[in-house]
């Protein structure tokens, strides 16, 4: 569940050079040209050390609509197709492969059998941002001491649970709109229906009950996303044992909810609740809770996340069996060890919400037409998303990206990869790299990270052969976090000493999703640490941590001597 | 100033009960070091760093720890850090409790080897913490609650598995899922509640849906338990029994401790001061009512005969002033109300801070803190020396009205009697009656006069009588 919504909402591109400017209009040029400069340096280490094509692309974006439109009326593709590309699935990814598609100055169309935008806007990132929103300010309100401290006086603060649903709904509606919008005013043809595969850049659709129209393309993205994945023994009734599907209508606050799964869906939700007013009970088949997560930030968050909260959890355990509320009965869910396979304990509470992970949405696509078999529902894929077939051919001008492939299954990372296919039917080869993709969960506070945990990158090390140096920094000691009176969190920075390589950065702590994106364009821009912890950061900003963090970090002085001198920059 | 008070607040009792608590602890370390039992040490997590506060236990009593295993969270003076353990073994006693500071180096914790020897550690723990009664076979928890006869607070960290068939027949076990009442059913934030304050759930009586049991069910539970001990402490002394206290020889000469100097010190010293008395008849039926009303939300008396009086300060500063030198008097800035607690060989006054500005859940929260830490001989120096108004209440021996000798350094100290019904002629003619109880506030003279103690009693007497005031 991400943050995508940004990707929706700044659509528009030319309305917002256009219409709104930022006040500060002198301050953001000079700090434009000083980024300029700055970026130009990166390129020109980065091509000293690394042949990684990845970077070059995304700085292109910017001034690519003029390019596209002279490439509109030479360059179309032979008249055989009906379209240069076509996208299955109008979900974050689709869209955001097409808008790039377009760009790029092909005819594309996208097939959707269900509402544009996907799970992320209709039932994923965007209603949870909605209610997770609320949640956050309930927390404020609701927290006396944090109150107190700042001088405030509040008197009860409540909420009512349709007004809080109405939010998440209203959004979703209107981002899914934007996105709607935001295609149809490029010319992008939006066909209604479910979209099989029936050969060789051949897809047919239509609805149930309509004839199947059947068109043609050059090249075919799969961006079909997932669905929640429910384990076998769990009968989900859609009141009572719940899935995030049913839970982000908020249509009931149950009093005690179990999650089922602690990973970012789960700590999400139990973050809405508790603040809600349920209490929750966490059921974690690993032995640690937050198991996706650095285990040092893990720790700290199920300190302040879990343990202070009206939260509760067996780990080490599956539920495998939950029978639904019925003739008065509550909820049962059944616990069995995890190593033992032994039963453990039942419990009874009022609802279940299960949020065990996504499985990927590929039935019914017509796969066997093309001789593609899936891994446990995932579509094969190469570095470059090319689908793969039974016999470990890659098929010609079919791709699929997305929650489908299983790569990275979050709303950008799917956008992404779509871009990066885009770039290659365009005659530009492209690699994304994924371990600049940052990841985020918006519990309060957030945690968010890029890159390696640390015990990935001490595997990494041992296996090539290098050191690894870790810094951190503490929330408690910016102005910015303790104006706020949020002086919990921690930023942590995985690195090379030896060459100042950026391996991972975790971050939890007040706006810690906004805070990554500092690191995640360092690691995908190659920019090292010798060179960003020159970079100036407004004084008092939540974004002096990461500074701090790249400051205190100590990288050898053999790397320093590679560092360039910055280019004086006229103003 | 210290521990001073009247002397009419140490009943004989207190002094034959002078074992020596002074001893105790020296001796209990030393036994510590032998067997299998290891003191978990207050770590240096800084160069600069003295002491550190216990955040938080990750681990409660009993549990089992890995090495590596983070037990505590400490926080020094630069930020929070978890503590691992060094040893495998299991977590026998923690001596610390969460939000209580220890030296670097002290012993914070102890871990037992094997299970067998929890007990035996925290027989240990226990000597070096509470005075030496004998208590240890039959009372194994006695380490925090002092009053013996707190039924729900008394079998705290017992394992859930073994009080629960024990008390079963306690709980209203219709809930389904607890199996005839071998499993019990809390809600998530129940069980941390019942951790918190010590609540046995098997003693519980759920109300939630199906019988669960909520927090509301264990915050009432508690606070059946907190108001015993709260006032407990001083009652706790008669509840003792007198005739053959353990440990006397009668004809012997003892030296004062060193509680007893210092409260002999300040009742000879306040004899320079001239003290006048006011006393004053109230009604507190409203008073009680409200008691009822919120008890279950923890509010004690003492909490709330301390607002009333802090909102009384409040409009009469003249009455919270202090005179020290004879040549000039100072107005408090705060109204921080000392409350007299009897305790072992001794009394001493915890501090209820800016009582008229905190509000009534919080300032009893606060106190039971004050009267655990009390007991534990763990109160700051501030936390009991900085009273500008002092309230002693023997109401619940009985006592029907007492005078109290003025603690030097303040201005005022008020003896509280305890509450009765009493025939009363009421207004429209009519015999009715009443709960009525008596104070009587001793106060300097040199600076305090009769109408302002007068105006002073007659604006507690309506807020006692008309309490709305006191839950804001």
């Amino acid at each position: 569940m991400h943050s995508i919504c940004s990707q929706a909402t700044t659509v528009p591109i030319s309305n917002f050079a256009s219409g709104s400017r930022s006040p500060a209009l002198a301050f953001s040029k000079q700090v434009n040209l000083r980024f300029c400069g700055l970026r130009k340096e990166a390129f020109g280490f980065s091509g000293l050390t690394h042949s990684c094509s990845s970077r070059v692309p995304f700085s292109s974006r910017g001034y690519s609509k003029k390019i596209s439109a002279s490439a509109e009326s030479n360059g179309t593709p032979p008249k055989s197709f009906d379209y240069d590309l076509i996208i299955i699935g109008a979900g974050v990814g689709g869209h955001g492969a097409a808008l790039h598609a377009v760009e790029k100055g092909l005819k594309t169309a996208i097939i959707e059998g269900d509402v544009v935008g996907g799970t992320c806007v209709n039932r994923g990132c965007v209603p949870s941002k909605a209610l997770l929103a609320v949640s956050g300010k309930m927390r404020e309100l609701q927290s006396e001491h944090h109150m107190k401290a700042l001088g405030l006086q509040v008197s009860a603060a409540g909420y009512d649970r349709q007004g809080v649903a109405d939010h998440a709904n209203n959004l979703a509606s209107k981002i899914r709109n934007n996105l709607t919008n935001s295609m149809k005013s490029l010319g992008i043809d939006i066909l209604t229906g479910v979209g099989t595969i029936v050969g060789p850049q051949k897809v047919k659709f239509g609805k149930v009950g309509l004839p199947d129209s059947i068109v043609t393309a050059k090249d075919i993205i799969i961006a079909t996303g997932s669905v929640p994945f429910v384990p076998k023994g769990i009968e989900v009734d859609g009141k009572t044992v719940i899935t995030s599907d049913h839970a982000l209508k908020l249509e009931s606050v149950p009093d005690w909810i179990a999650i089922v799964g602690s990973g970012y869906i789960g700590l999400e939700f139990s973050d809405v609740y508790t603040a809600l007013g349920s209490e929750v009970t966490f059921i974690e088949a690993l032995d640690q809770l937050m198991p996706g997560f650095d285990p040092e930030i893990g720790k700290l968050a199920q300190r302040v996340l879990i343990n202070p909260r009206k939260i509760d959890y067996h780990t080490g355990v599956f539920a495998t069996k939950i029978t639904p509320a019925k003739d008065g009965k509550p909820v049962t869910i059944e616990l069995v060890d995890a190593k033992t396979k032994e039963p453990k304990d039942t419990l009874e509470v009022d609802a279940a919400l299960i949020a065990t992970g996504r499985s990927p949405f590929t039935n019914g696509l017509g796969l066997e037409n093309i001789n593609v078999v899936t891994q446990r529902g995932f579509i094969p894929v190469d570095e470059r998303m090319r689908v793969i077939d039974a016999n470990g051919n890659l098929i010609p001008h079919l791709y699929c990206i997305g929650d489908a492939n299983g790569k990275m299954m979050l709303a950008h990372a799917a956008s992404a990869q779509g871009i990066s296919v885009v770039e290659q039917v365009t005659g530009r080869d492209h690699v994304l790299n994924h371990l600049s993709i940052p990841a985020a969960c918006f519990t309060h506070p957030e945690i968010s990270m890029v890159g390696l945990t640390e015990p990935q990158a001490r595997e990494k090390a041992e296996k090539e052969g290098f050191e690894v140096s870790v810094a951190k920094t503490s929330f408690k000691a910016n102005t910015k976090a303790l104006a706020e009176n949020e002086g919990e969190g921690l930023a942590k920075l995985i690195y090379r000493p030896d060459n100042g390589e950026i391996l991972g950065v975790h971050i939890f702590g007040l706006h810690a999703a906004d805070l990554i994106h500092e690191a995640s364009n360092a690691i995908a821009l190659g920019t090292r640490i010798q060179d960003i912890k020159f970079a100036v950061h407004a004084h008092p900003t939540l974004s002096e941590v990461l500074d701090e963090l790249f400051k205190s970090a100590k990288v050898k002085a053999a790397a320093l001597n590679h560092a360039p001198v910055s280019e004086p920059v006229a103003v | 100033m210290a521990n001073a008070l009247q002397t009419s607040f140490l009943p004989s009792t207190s002094s034959l009960r002078r074992t020596p608590i002074l001893g105790s602890k020296g001796k209990s370390q030393a036994l510590q070091v032998k067997a299998k039992i290891r003191e978990i040490f207050m770590p240096a997590l800084s160069s600069t760093m003295t002491e550190g506060k216990i955040v938080s236990w990750m681990k409660s009593e009993g549990d089992k720890l890995s090495k590596g295993d983070s037990v505590v969270v400490v926080e020094s003076d630069k930020a929070d850090m978890d503590v691992e353990s060094f040893h495998e073994g299991f977590l026998a006693a923690i001596m610390v409790e969460e939000g209580g500071v220890a030296p670097v180096g002290s012993a914070i914790a102890l871990l037992a080897e094997t299970e067998d020897e929890i007990a035996e550690a925290k027989a240990k723990s226990q000597s070096s913490s509470s005075s030496g009664h004998k208590a240890v076979e039959e009372q194994p928890k006695q380490i925090e609650v002092a009053a013996p006869d707190v039924p729900a607070a008394a079998p705290v960290a017992a394992p859930p598995a073994v009080s629960a068939s024990k008390y079963v027949a306690l709980g209203s076990a219709v809930h389904p899922a607890s199996e005839g009442g071998k499993r019990i059913v809390a809600s998530p934030y129940a069980k941390k509640l019942a951790k918190e304050l010590k609540v046995d759930l098997g003693t519980v009586v759920g109300t939630g849906p199906n019988g669960r049991i909520v927090a509301k069910d264990v915050e009432a539970a508690a606070s059946v338990g907190t108001t015993d001990a709260a006032e407990g402490t001083v009652a706790a002394s008669p509840a003792k029994p007198a005739p053959v206290a353990p440990g006397i020889e009668l004809g012997k000469v003892v030296p004062f401790t060193t509680m007893q100097g210092a409260v002999s010190r300040n009742m000879v010293e306040s004899l320079s001061v001239p003290t006048f008395r006011v006393g004053y008849t109230i009604t507190t039926n409203a008073l009680d009512a409200l008691y009822k009303k919120i008890k279950s939300k923890g509010v004690t008396m003492t909490a709330l005969l301390a607002k009333a009086t802090a909102l009384a300060l409040a409009q009469h500063p003249v009455v919270n002033s202090s005179c020290r030198d004879g040549n000039s008097f100072t107005y408090n800035s705060s109204i921080n109300i000392a409350v007299a607690v009897a305790i072992d060989g001794g009394l001493i006054t915890p501090v209820l801070q800016d009582a008229d500005k905190v509000d009534i859940y919080t300032l009893s929260r606060k106190w039971k803190e004050l009267v655990d830490k009390a007991r534990a001989k763990q109160l700051q120096h501030h936390e009991y020396s900085t009273g500008t108004f002092t309230l002693s209440n023997l109401g619940m021996f009985g006592v029907d009205r007492f005078d109290a000798i003025l603690p030097p350094g303040t201005g005022a100290i008020m003896a509280v009697g305890a509450s009765q019904p009493t025939v009363v002629a009421c207004k429209d003619g009519r015999i009715g009656m009443e709960n009525q109880m008596q104070v009587n506030v001793t106060a300097d003279h040199r600076v305090i006069y009769g109408a302002d103690l007068a105006a002073f009693l007659q604006t507690l007497a309506k807020i006692v009588e008309d309490p709305k005031d006191l839950t804001f």
